[in-house]
């Protein structure tokens, strides 16, 4: 006969049974020995990893930095627009107006709320621009992840699970490219193809990010592979006759999540501050379009006289790269603690 | 080790060609020629043009004759833009200036880095631990295009102290702000590298053995854990050479000093072939050495590694 379980012990909240504080746990005393068939709710690696990233104040910190950063970029372009009419490149009419005006100020001097940024040389709303550097910064780092990702999946995946030569050759192959001077590259090939559209421009930035980034990404899922692919599920599948591609992509791929996950919340800062490096240069996002880069790179020419041209774009990115970084060691220590460095 | 040296040099020089080759590719594959980027000029002039650089025949024989000349005595022609200038006299001329800059920032980074990645290490936990870590991640998050600008405001706009931007010779004030912008994100680096190494190594048992002997604790960190805690931050210099070459090009921007990375950003506008070719096959030739020579440290270094 089954016994029912003791109170304390719901089926229908198991959680409470593994995340007893150990204070408690200690107060109770004795082991208990479970009974037969009494119900303990396992903790998968999910729950784990978010009670850890919980726990950890910076990576909460910036998670929730990140995601303001995130909301406000989206939303307050339109919020802007509808109560003052700036948008990102509206260039006032009256001649007067066209000069960089500071923060909370009118163009006589007076305090104002019209621009809380101030505006740059042409009169545009410093902090429409800001935020539309937000978005299109945000943007580079998350689709030039994904690319990355999925050629670093891929070919990380192949190379493990093929083996041998394959893997052999394969690797090689990112041996020598890892020794190249991507930047480099990347600048040739932003500057020799520059795109007459600021669109065009943009999806080349992608793609030249994306090319360059996958190396690593490539060599964590490839050792991930090499640990998986002899375990039994992986077995079994074979043995009932599975296709190669089906097994890489349906059965060993989804179990290398953890470290991937991880890896690419790390890559988004990186190519950020690449793409702000590339159109700190000239040659990444052009007018009339920002980012962040691009806008500190207006900055600068002004330093002197006009100071929150650099400070605002410089900051809101330095702040944005800063909580993800964190969000991202967060994750790493949460997901994967003995991953580390 | 001497195979392992000889097999390394022997990839090193395909792939120096692979790089080349790839760099030619893009520029020839994009649209256009370095003459168009200026004004619109008469066809026979552009015919002229054509004919004296080779432009006409097929892609291979260009290929062939861009080539040749570096196969042979590793010549990389004259630059395009800057008339009758060779472009390793470029390269000569332009070279020490970042490599002063580079350096000094690298050599700065690992004394600051190192310090305060040990303390860090050290006393786990603490104040200075905290302190010293979230200093490390602001300097890997912000950029050094914007610390740049904000060290001139304060030291050279509002304190008068040192120059804002331009080159002053190899010992001079000049150098304080360009050195100090670059070597931020290093010092970054290595500090967490340092904290993270010294930290598994502290640990261990052989550091157990060596307080347990009763030795001093200056001695057990400076002579036992730091050799081995030191190892990330030696595999590092590798990945670090490649992240000052692209460091220097903003820092070289930012102060208008007439470094490497400068005439790099120069040719990649003008379409510059021969010196675009030039800087990208000088910088791969660096930094495949670096990397065979902090390969060949880090087997010195760690008795444990063998080739």
């Amino acid at each position: 006969m089954k016994e029912e379980p003791p109170d304390f012990i719901s089926r229908q909240e198991p959680r409470d049974l593994i995340h007893v504080p150990p204070e408690f746990a200690v107060a109770e005393g004795a082991v208990r020995v479970l009974d037969e068939d009494e119900y303990v709710a396992g903790s998968s690696l999910w729950k784990d990893a978010r009670r850890r990233l919980l726990k950890n104040k910076l990576a909460v910190f910036g998670l929730i930095v990140v995601v303001l950063i995130t909301f406000i970029s989206l939303l307050g372009p339109p919020i802007i627009k509808a109560a003052t009419g700036f948008t990102y490149d509206s260039i006032p009419r009256d001649v007067t107006l066209i000069k960089s005006i500071p923060p909370f100020r009118s163009a006589d001097g007076s305090f104002s709320w019209a621009h809380p940024m101030g505006t740059d040389n042409s009169g545009r709303d410093l902090l429409a621009r800001v935020l539309l550097g937000g978005r299109i910064s945000l943007m580079v780092g998350i689709i030039s992840t994904l690319v990355s990702l999925i050629i670093g999946v891929g070919y990380g995946a192949v190379a493990g699970y093929l083996g041998g030569r394959v893997d052999n050759w394969m690797m090689r192959l990112v041996d020598v490219l890892y020794s190249l001077p991507y930047i480099i590259l990347v600048i040739v090939l932003l500057a020799v193809f520059r795109s007459s559209t600021a669109v065009g421009q943009l999806v080349l930035l992608f793609i030249a990010l994306g090319s360059v980034s996958w190396l690593t990404m490539a060599r964590i899922v490839r050792g991930q592979v090499l640990s998986l692919k002899n375990q039994e599920f992986v077995v079994a599948a074979r043995a009932t006759g599975v296709s190669t591609t089906r097994i890489i992509f349906r059965h060993v791929v989804p179990n290398t999540l953890g470290p991937v996950i991880v890896y690419a919340t790390l890559t988004i800062p990186q190519v950020m501050l690449s793409e702000a490096f590339l159109s700190f240069l000239g040659f990444g996002v052009q007018p009339p379009l920002a980012s962040w880069g691009s806008l500190a790179a207006e900055g600068i020419q002004n330093i002197a006289i006009f100071p929150w041209q650099l400070i605002f774009p410089g900051v809101t990115m330095a702040l944005t790269l800063f909580s993800l970084n964190f969000l991202g060691d967060g994750l790493r220590d949460a997901l994967d603690p003995q991953m580390r460095t | 080790m001497l195979r392992f040296i000889i097999r390394r040099l022997l990839i090193t020089i395909p792939t120096i060609f692979v790089v080349i080759t790839l760099t030619w590719g893009l520029i020839r594959l994009a649209p256009g020629n370095f003459y168009t980027a200026e004004r619109s000029i008469p066809k026979a002039i552009r015919e002229n043009i054509k004919e004296k650089y080779g432009l006409n025949k097929p892609w291979y024989v260009q290929y062939g004759k861009a080539m040749w000349p570096i196969v042979r005595h590793l010549d990389f022609g004259n630059s395009l833009k800057y008339q009758g200038q060779p472009v390793s006299n470029i390269i000569a001329r332009s070279l020490p200036v970042s490599a002063t800059i580079g350096l000094l920032a690298y050599l700065l980074a690992l004394i600051l880095g190192i310090t305060f990645g040990s303390i860090a290490a050290l006393k786990q936990n603490s104040a200075w631990d905290y302190a010293s870590m979230a200093v490390a991640m602001l300097g890997i998050s912000i950029p050094n295009f914007v610390v740049g600008p904000l060290l001139v405001m304060v030291f050279s706009l509002s304190l008068y102290w040192l120059p804002p931007a331009r080159w002053g010779g190899f010992w001079s004030k000049s150098l304080i702000l360009p050195v100090l912008t670059l070597s931020g994100l290093y010092m970054a680096y290595i500090a967490r590298l340092t904290r993270a190494g010294m930290l598994e190594v502290l640990r261990s048992d052989y550091i157990r053995t060596a307080r347990s002997k009763g030795l001093r604790e200056r001695d057990v960190v400076i002579r036992h854990a730091l050799r081995a805690g030191l190892m990330p931050v030696v595999s590092f210099t590798g990945p670090a050479l490649a992240f000052l070459l692209t460091g220097t090009v903003v820092v070289e921007r930012i102060f208008a000093l007439p470094g490497l990375g400068n005439y790099f950003i120069q040719a990649s506008l003008n379409r510059d072939e021969p010196l675009i070719i030039g800087i990208v096959a000088f910088i791969a030739i660096t930094l495949l050495l670096m990397n065979l020579l902090v390969d060949i440290a880090y087997a010195y270094l760690d008795p444990r590694i063998r080739y």
